[in-house]
């Protein structure tokens, strides 16, 4: 992988890459690219995904959850361990539309 | 080249927020105005090891809709990860729907100008809405300028209903996302609240030759969020991108934001341009199963729609197709309609849509009141319209009495039986259809109006109506006026 | 009196008979891994939560309110949120996190469930990923067999605790192998039960399609108590299967088949698959002998060996570097330094505070799985990577339930050899996935797989058997493993750590 396409794929990952990471991770990346570069060979015609394992023997059918309010305040306790906070709001360097 | 000769092709994206107690994957409230994320849960803020677990009416809505709009409802439907780093969108991705959609085609059927429109839908699919940036100036942990983050907002569910490329004018657009937002409404699966952001439209917009079969680089316009913005924004969009290609450029495609306050739309600095989502299915939910058992039981207790009211309506009732819109614009105008027939002789039922769609609109409207709100009930005007038609009172009288029931029930609720009739016992207000009471009345009135009597005999018409002014006046209008028409012509007639 | 020493069912009956009390033990078990800090088996130890804990297990206790496992201690893995102690994933993102709720697996075992009191939160490889725990944040943790190698990964930490007696069982989670392979390693039983079986709520989120927990104890009937604890259906995560709730402990002790009764065959009738694909060049020699070894031990108690083939053996390791990497790379988008976690100090803008903060929270090993994650998920290389990957996964978890049409259980090795030792293998991470080769596939296909300890090398580092079982058939197996602990010696075999004090009473 060049500079150019693992700079991009960082951008997506959200993650910032130095320079001299970059080298590194081009080869690290081309290694496990190779890896699993030979799933490549495996003929799979006709075989549908298997996303869910246990979806080979059973159907599975998603549950649900009856329509009500179960949830009370607990702002304080989720938000206790928030970086930025104010009156009750997470604070983010503005983004401009 | 004139715009004549240009076609305008537009697509609408509509996210309708979902009319329940509880967020599409999270138990928190989805209640509008409460303080900053006091309803956003540790579901909704995706602390570590959080699941999301489906709300099942969210489904039923999209069933309901689905059936409304003739859609096939897909029976295994599934839900899809769409990544991308926004601080209102907690997880780093939203949970959407892909390549099976809860529901796919369908058609909405819209009248513009008296032109009828079939607008016929791609899809429609279920995904959680995203928290909301407040963009006011506050300071960061460094002084910086930060936005704030409410994720109450984060998790509501959203039905996001897209229609094919085929509207072809931004009336033709206005029509359709009013027709939808009605129908939603109509519905019970959105409040349709289009200022607290419940029914928001994104158009998809590009223009072409006359005649082209290819389609035109199209830009989307995001978030307008009422009809008129839609049509401003349509309209400016269009003309901006004729007059760019007049000018010898090309339309880029990209997400454009509308300026109401300038009247133009402009380019986003896009958080979603030649953005990559990687879709893929979402790994913590399991395939939706759709039963057929399922869709019969919402079937049964679908109300009936705007449409097939208005035909059967007007079949059957002989009503205008203005008055059957008009008692269909919204689903507790219809009932109360539908309530009231059902107390009614047949024949009375032309008698009671002109009194909804006059008296009744107008006092509502005057008072800014909904059909519901109403403080004169169907029972009332049931009452009010069998004295009409059992000729106790006129339609004069009727009127007043209306107006007599509007002004006590705002004070206090009214009694649901005979309150009619002691209106117009207490007041007096009986027709007087006996033919010797009119006639006595008939008769005063020429002895005290002979210049409009002679006037009448030497050709003048309306001196007809003013002696009649006369006599409904001199019987505080209680005359029955099909009578005194009557014997008011006999008598002037010469013998 | 070497507490350390005893399994759940000695703990048991020495609170019932009143020889010691919860608060006893558990303040026996915080002392030794004060001692034994250096192991660096322990990410957060809150020692008044803990007694605090076991007062109130006492208490229960007292009050005839007690089960099989009230009172006794347990740690558990850092990858599960608990309130109080800290909760980090083994990473430097959520150094100081603490959660607001507990994991499901947590509150089953707590005191409002089985009545257990927690120990802390133990070391493991930065959100699971790695087979050695040398990826945590926090530095590695040794392997008490040999404080120069590695305890193996990601359930590091949590092997360690229970080898050198600092905790009689411990909770882990196994993604491609992060129970089976550190109690391979550190002489322990470990199992990974299907997927599905036990809930994922409070468990942080690694591959959601694989991730599994399960119990690191001294034997399988240990194993089997905390399976009765923490499997079942939980409303909260809706990939757990909603199955009538099981005794794991049923089968213990009764002869494979219902008719039998040859004391000494007690397994008769049972067929024990032997891929021959687990036997290739890449194993150790000595591993090998071992395992054989252990086949013909159940042979002995009258089982058949049958030999079987699952041909995707080996490219289970390119479709698990794709899948898994793919699913985490979403998972692990939360992590931006908003609502929790490390925030960077130095940002101009939000796309720099995200970019930053996640690269200075997240470990080398975890950088690279996300990228290649994005990668087999972008535009252009979703179907030849992710869906093909899929695609293969049912492939290979046909191929399972092919072999299941021939035997009961499969047979092999855990890993290909025995603990290494430190930096060894960590400067290739290919290199290092190449040692999963045995452990992935059970994962894939979401069958419940076991370790149980069946050797020693001349290195003296344990070596494990691997069992794997068709769906749901986790108290079958442990059946089995009971039957071989009966029968054999390894799973006592204790690391120096857990061997008696000296005279003067110092821990070794």
């Amino acid at each position: 992988m060049n500079t150019e396409e693992i700079k991009h794929l960082a951008k997506l990952s959200g993650l910032e890459l130095h320079p001299a990471e970059i080298a590194l991770i081009s080869e690290e990346m081309s290694a496990i690219l190779f890896l699993v570069g030979k799933l490549q060979a495996v003929d799979t015609t006709g075989v549908d995904p298997l996303f869910h394992p246990i979806a080979l023997i059973e159907e599975l059918s998603q549950p649900f959850r009856i329509d009500q309010v179960t949830e009370t305040d607990l702002r304080d306790v989720n938000m206790a361990c928030a970086p930025a906070v104010h009156e009750g709001l997470f604070l983010v360097p503005k983004v401009i539309e | 080249m004139t715009q004549r000769e240009w076609e305008v092709v537009i697509g609408l994206e509509t996210h309708a927020q979902l009319l329940t107690k509880s967020k599409i994957f999270s138990g928190a409230s989805i209640a509008f105005g409460a303080s900053p994320n006091v309803q956003a849960c540790a579901v909704d803020l995706a602390l570590p090891g959080t699941l999301p677990v489906l709300n099942r009416e969210v489904v039923s809505h999209a069933i309901r809709l689905g059936l409304a709009l003739g859609s096939k409802i897909t029976p295994v439907s599934v839900f899809a990860r769409k990544n991308y780093f926004y601080p209102d969108l907690p997880k780093g991705y939203q949970i959407s729907q892909m390549d099976l959609p809860v529901v796919v085609g369908g058609s909405l059927r819209i009248d513009v100008n008296g032109q009828e429109k079939e607008v016929v839908l791609t899809r429609a699919h279920l995904e959680e809405d995203a928290g909301k940036s407040l963009h006011e100036d506050f300071a960061g942990p460094h002084g910086e300028l930060s936005s704030g983050i409410d994720l109450n907002r984060a998790g509501t569910p959203l039905l996001e209903i897209v229609t094919e490329p085929v509207m072809r004018s931004a009336a033709e657009a206005v029509a359709y996302a009013k027709q939808l937002h009605a129908l939603v409404m109509w519905l019970g699966i959105c409040d349709g609240n289009m200022q607290e952001g419940s029914f928001r439209c994104d158009a998809n917009v590009s223009v072409r030759h006359q005649g082209e079969i290819k389609f035109g680089t199209r830009c989307e316009i995001k978030n307008l969020n009422s009809f008129k913005f839609l049509e401003e924004a349509i309209q400016f969009e269009v003309r901006r991108q004729i007059e760019l290609i007049e000018d010898g450029g090309i339309v880029k495609q990209e997400t454009r934001l509308y300026d109401p306050d300038r009247g133009e739309t402009r380019s986003m600095r896009s958080k979603e341009d030649a953005q990559d989502y990687r879709y893929f299915p979402d790994p913590d939910l399991l395939p939706v199963n759709i039963s057929k058992e399922w869709i019969a039981q919402i079937q049964d207790l679908m109300p009936p729609l705007p449409a097939e009211l208005r035909g059967r309506w007007q079949t059957a009732y002989g009503l205008s197709s203005y008055d059957s819109t008009l008692l269909t614009q919204d689903r507790e105008t219809a009932e109360f309609f539908m309530e009231l027939i059902e107390k009614i002789d047949q024949s009375m039922v032309k008698a009671a849509a002109n009194l909804m769609t006059g008296d009744f609109a107008f006092a509502l409207n005057r008072d800014g009141l909904r059909a519901w709100q109403s403080p004169v009930l169907p029972v009332h005007l049931a009452e009010l319209l069998k004295r009409l038609q059992d000729g106790t009172i006129s339609n004069k009288i009727a009127k007043e009495i209306f107006t007599l029931l509007w002004e006590r029930g705002q004070k206090e609720p009214l009694q649901l039986e005979g309150v009619v009739d002691q209106v117009i016992d207490q007041e007096g207000l009986r027709q007087i259809s006996d033919t010797g009471a009119i006639e006595l009345i008939i008769d005063e009135v020429l002895l005290a109006n002979t210049k409009s009597v002679e006037e009448y005999r030497s050709g003048k018409e309306k001196a007809f109506n003013a002696l009649v002014g006369q006599i409904m006046k001199a019987s505080k209008g209680k005359a029955n006026p099909a009578q005194v028409n009557a014997l008011l012509k006999q008598k002037l007639t010469p013998t | 009196m070497n507490w350390h020493l005893q399994n759940l069912t000695q703990l048991q009956n020495s609170l019932q008979q009143g020889l010691i009390d919860s608060v006893g033990l558990t303040s026996f078990f915080l002392e030794r891994i004060s001692q034994l800090k250096h192991l660096n088996a322990f990410l957060d130890v809150q020692p008044e939560t803990s007694m605090a804990q076991a007062r109130q297990a006492d208490l229960l206790i007292r009050e005839g309110k007690g089960g099989p496992l009230t009172g006794i201690p347990i740690a558990h893995k850092d990858v599960f949120v608990t309130k109080v102690w800290k909760s980090t994933a083994g990473s430097k993102i959520l150094a100081n996190y603490t959660s607001p709720f507990d994991a499901t697996v947590v509150e089953r075992l707590g005191l409002d469930g089985a009545g257990m009191v927690s120990l802390g939160k133990t070391n493991m490889d930065e959100f699971a990923m790695g087979s050695s725990n040398e990826n945590s944040a926090y530095g590695p943790t040794l392997n008490p067999w040999n404080l120069e190698r590695v305890p193996g990964g990601s359930s590091g930490g949590s092997a360690a605790a229970v080898a050198a007696g600092l905790a009689p069982i411990a909770t882990g989670t196994d993604t491609g192998g992060s129970i089976r392979q550190p109690a391979a390693f550190c002489g322990l039983t470990g199992l990974k039960p299907s997927y599905g079986r036990v809930s994922r709520y409070g468990m942080i989120a690694y591959a959601s399609s694989l991730d599994q927990a399960g119990p690191m104890g001294k034997n399988a009937k240990d194993c089997s108590l905390i399976m009765n604890a923490i499997a079942g259906h939980d409303p909260k995560d809706s990939s757990s299967l909603e199955k009538d709730n099981e005794d794991y402990c049923r089968h213990l002790g009764k002869p494979w088949l219902d008719k039998n009764n040859l004391v000494d065959k007690p397994l008769q009738g049972l067929r024990i698959g032997v891929p021959k694909e687990y036997f290739s060049d890449g194993l150790d020699g000595e591993v090998r002998t071992a395992v054989e070894n252990a086949l013909r031990a159940f042979e002995g108690l009258g089982a058949v060996c049958v030999d079987v083939s699952l041909p995707k053996t080996e490219l289970s390791i390119p479709t698990y570097y794709v899948l898994a990497p793919a699913e985490a790379s979403s998972n692990l988008s939360r992590y931006d330094g908003v609502r929790y976690g490390h925030r960077s100090a130095d940002y101009k803008n939000l796309a720099q505070m995200y970019e930053r903060s996640r690269a200075e929270g997240f470990g080398a090993e975890v950088k690279r799985r996300i990228l290649i994650g994005t990668y087999v998920l972008s535009q252009g290389y979703y179907d030849a990577y992710y869906l093909q990957a899929q695609k293969i996964r049912r492939i290979i978890a046909q191929d399972f339930q092919n072999t299941f049409l021939e035997c009961d259980v499969l047979m092999g090795p855990v890993a290909p050899g025995v603990a290494w030792k430190f930096s060894e293998k960590s400067s290739d991470p290919v290199q290092m996935y190449l040692e999963d080769i045995y452990t992935l596939s059970p994962n894939l296909a979401g069958l419940p797989a076991m370790s149980i300890p069946c050797g020693c090398s001349t290195s003296k580092m344990p070596i494990g058997l691997q069992i794997i079982g068709n769906y749901f058939s986790e108290a079958r197996m442990l059946q089995i493993a009971d039957y071989f602990q009966q029968a054999s010696n390894w799973h006592l075999q204790q690391s120096p750590l857990l061997a008696p004090p000296a005279s003067n009473g110092e821990v070794s």
